[in-house]
């Protein structure tokens, strides 16, 4: 297109977010066996019940093959050379506020412009960071526990909110279900946990800042959030992850449950180190997500925007259990130069009157590879159950790929389904249009593609929203050139 | 402030513009007439530097800056604006983020503070109501499903927002009814100024009933067959293009 020489300069533009933080690691060595998770086990100090969960998943997942059926292409990944288990070193157990934790960890978070400081309440945001495999912090819980609402770690949750992790763990992500998962399952090290109780609106947005630093380390994290009867809660989810050459494992299991009259919005803007130009390094994002209406008229929506990782396999999914409930699925993935992206969503109607949207954008540029894949499927009991899936993608330049593997499964003669799918390309004579208004080709890209995005960045919450429209210009820079 | 000397363009090797010489004033109108197929749009899409062309001219300068080798959005921002004949759509892309967007790019370019939402609402607003373009129409996406009058006047609305120093009209009049030509050509007129050259061009003379030209240009065959004044376009719409396409052919194979 343009010979503007901005563009070369936009080439070669690397990740912001790729800077290391020197601080001593209290880890594990390398390599997974039943020896391995208990070690992490007990450097938690975890009840037996804990433990016994972690094994029974381990000695299952060594009957598993990792699964082959996704569209993206990488090395076999040697389980053996990953390290389970990265912390902060010296830190307490835990942090009673900001002035124990490591400077260097702080200032980590501040490159990031993720504010721990109390302020971040003028924003209405609840942080819990987890920095490797620990929550480093985690602010307004004061604020929070008022209202009945738990929102710590998942260690934390572990020891002080046993009954309800107990119930719930692994209720929507059986500890069988997938060769990813179930890894998860045996070595998890970290996460989030909220529990909104009945009748409780959530009156912050809580959030979990995610980030790897360690080398060779996997982060496994595990979120669960449990909506009790009548509550509200939207909940924020950001990732990023330092410039390293090798691949580095990201493998997450988030578990969501909404009980009766319940709403759960849980949102994404994933920014994982994607690997460089030539398609070196980068996180291998192979995350498991499913959300279960369990309660009558529940509802669950994910809200997902993938600009990072250099291999995204991510299906968040919705069971519809109870009458009337509904599952919304809205995603923007970005593949650009060399990342591939296997992503979409399942959703599965088991109650009656249950409804489900999937709004799903997909951007291939430089030479990307993006696949759509989604199942909705509607079992005999679902009367009058209804979906509309809508799946756009969108071309930059010609080495990309866009694909799409919709999968249908209806059961019931009264369910409608409805599925809408289009691939368009950045066309030159937009670019020129823009252009000739003023606009730089990176800001007529950056235009064209927000709005294509538009129906699924406005379900993003306001400040979260603007953050995905920046990265989304970011991770798109110079892709026309 | 436009100087075009000997300006050839092609396309995959196809000459189209073959030796244009043209001088736009400041303050001057000066309307582009030819038969279809002449090489009046590609002529437009040259001036604001479309790259699918291949262009090269003894001189195509503007306020005495050569345009050959500035990018379009320099161009768009130094003040060239062009209304396109067929304006694209951008689906998702609000009009009126749109058109902040571009104002503001003009504005930071002239060393103007940019507008926040709020005054650039109030203004679009004042100036859309002038073109009949109602708050609805802002808020859609730009130009998608407009009708093709919507189209021009936005193009108009965009015009009047960036106040260019050079606009150039292309075919802002087809697929216009009166009702619309006399909007647009209102737009137009309320451009005129001392300051600013406005370059119309028109396979008809019918807008040029109320968007009065100081000169008139003939353009056939990729060159300017003939100028005038704006009796020339009256004399075109009675004898049609024919007459000087057989006089050019003439000239060239006696």
């Amino acid at each position: 297109m343009s010979k503007d020489p901005r563009t070369s300069e936009i080439l070669a533009q690397e990740y912001p977010y790729g800077f290391i933080t020197e601080i001593d690691e209290d880890s594990v060595p390398a390599g997974l066996s039943e020896e391995t998770i208990r070690l992490i086990s007990a450097k938690k100090n975890e009840p037996e019940w804990m433990l016994e969960w972690r094994l029974r998943a381990y000695r299952h997942w060594v009957t598993m093959k990792e699964p082959t059926w996704a569209n993206v292409h990488y090395e076999p990944i040697d389980y053996q050379t990953i390290r389970y288990y990265s912390a902060p070193k010296g830190r307490n157990n835990d942090p009673k506020n900001l002035s124990e934790i490591d400077p260097e960890i702080l200032r980590t978070y501040e490159k990031l412009g993720i504010p721990l400081e109390e302020q971040t309440w003028l924003a209405g945001v609840a942080v819990d960071a987890v920095f490797d495999s620990v929550s480093v912090a985690t602010t307004f819980r004061r604020k929070l526990e008022e209202l009945g609402i738990y929102f710590c770690s998942f260690s934390e949750a572990v020891q002080k909110y046993p009954d309800l992790v107990r119930k719930y763990l692994g209720s929507v992500v059986p500890y069988t279900d997938n060769f990813f998962a179930t890894l998860n399952s045996a070595v998890f090290t970290d996460g989030s946990f909220a529990y909104v109780p009945k009748g409780v609106r959530c009156p912050l947005e809580l959030s979990t800042y995610f980030r790897i630093n360690a080398r060779d380390t996997g982060q496994f994290e595990r979120t669960l959030i449990i909506a009790d009867e009548g509550s509200y809660v939207s909940y924020l989810e950001g990732c990023t992850a330092p410039t390293r050459d090798n691949n580095q494992l990201h493998a997450a299991v988030v578990e969501l449950i909404a009980l009766d009259n319940a709403e759960i919005r849980y949102s994404t803007v994933q920014n994982w180190y994607p690997g460089d130009k030539q398609g070196r390094g980068g996180i291998y994002n192979f995350v498991t997500k499913r959300g279960k209406c369990l309660g009558v008229n529940s509802k669950i929506s994910w809200t997902q925007v993938e600009t990072g990782s250099a291999i995204t396999w991510k299906y968040p999914s919705c069971i519809l259990m109870g009458d009337n409930s509904s599952g919304k699925f809205y995603s923007v993935a970005v593949a650009n130069n060399y990342q591939q992206a296997d992503t979409g969503t399942k959703m599965i109607h088991i109650g009656k009157n249950t409804k489900s949207t999937i709004i799903s954008k997909g951007i291939s540029a430089g030479h990307g590879q993006n696949s759509y894949r989604g199942m909705v499927k509607v079992l005999r009991g679902a009367a009058n159950a209804r979906n509309y899936s809508q799946c756009d993608s969108l071309l930059i330049g010609d080495k990309c790929g866009a694909h799409t593997f919709p999968y249908l499964e209806v059961k019931n003669s009264t369910a409608k389904v409805e599925h809408e799918a289009s691939t368009s390309k950045i066309g030159e004579d937009q670019i020129f249009y823009c252009q000739q208004r003023g606009l730089s080709v990176e800001d007529a890209v950056s235009t064209i593609v927000n709005g294509f995005c538009k129906q699924v960045l406005q379900e993003l919450p306001m400040e979260f929203a603007v953050e995905a429209r920046k990265l989304l210009g970011v991770s798109l820079e110079g892709s026309v050139g | 402030m436009l100087r075009i000397r000997n300006l050839f363009a092609s396309i995959d090797g196809k000459p189209i513009l073959r030796g244009l010489n043209l001088n736009v004033h400041a303050g001057e109108v000066h309307a582009i007439m030819g038969p279809n197929g002449s090489g009046k749009s590609t002529f437009a899409q040259v001036l604001v530097g479309r790259d699918i062309y291949e262009v090269v001219a003894d001189e195509l300068t503007f306020d005495g800056r050569n345009l050959i080798d500035m990018p379009p959005e320099i161009r768009a921002r130094e003040g060239i604006f062009l209304a396109f004949q067929y304006p694209i759509e951008i689906p998702g892309v609000s009009n009126l983020y749109f058109l902040k967007s571009a104002v503001n790019a003009v504005r930071s370019h002239r060393g103007l503070p940019e507008l926040d939402a709020v005054d650039f609402m109030s203004l679009a607003r004042q100036q859309a109501a002038e073109l009949g373009i109602d708050d609805a129409m802002l808020k859609r996406s730009l130009n998608e499903g407009f009708s093709g009058g919507e189209k021009k006047r936005n193009e108009i609305l965009q015009m009047k927002l960036l106040e260019p120093r050079l606009a150039i009209l292309d075919e802002t009049d087809s697929g216009l009814d009166i009702d619309a030509l006399k909007v647009v050509a209102e737009g137009i007129n309320a451009m005129r100024s001392p300051q600013r050259g406005i370059i119309v061009v028109t396979h008809y003379q019918r807008l040029l009933n109320y968007v009065v030209p100081d000169h008139v240009h003939v353009l056939a065959g990729g060159r300017m067959v003939r100028s005038g004044g704006k009796e020339l376009a009256l004399e075109l719409e009675q004898r049609g293009y024919s007459w000087l396409e057989n006089e050019q052919k003439a000239v060239v194979t006696p």
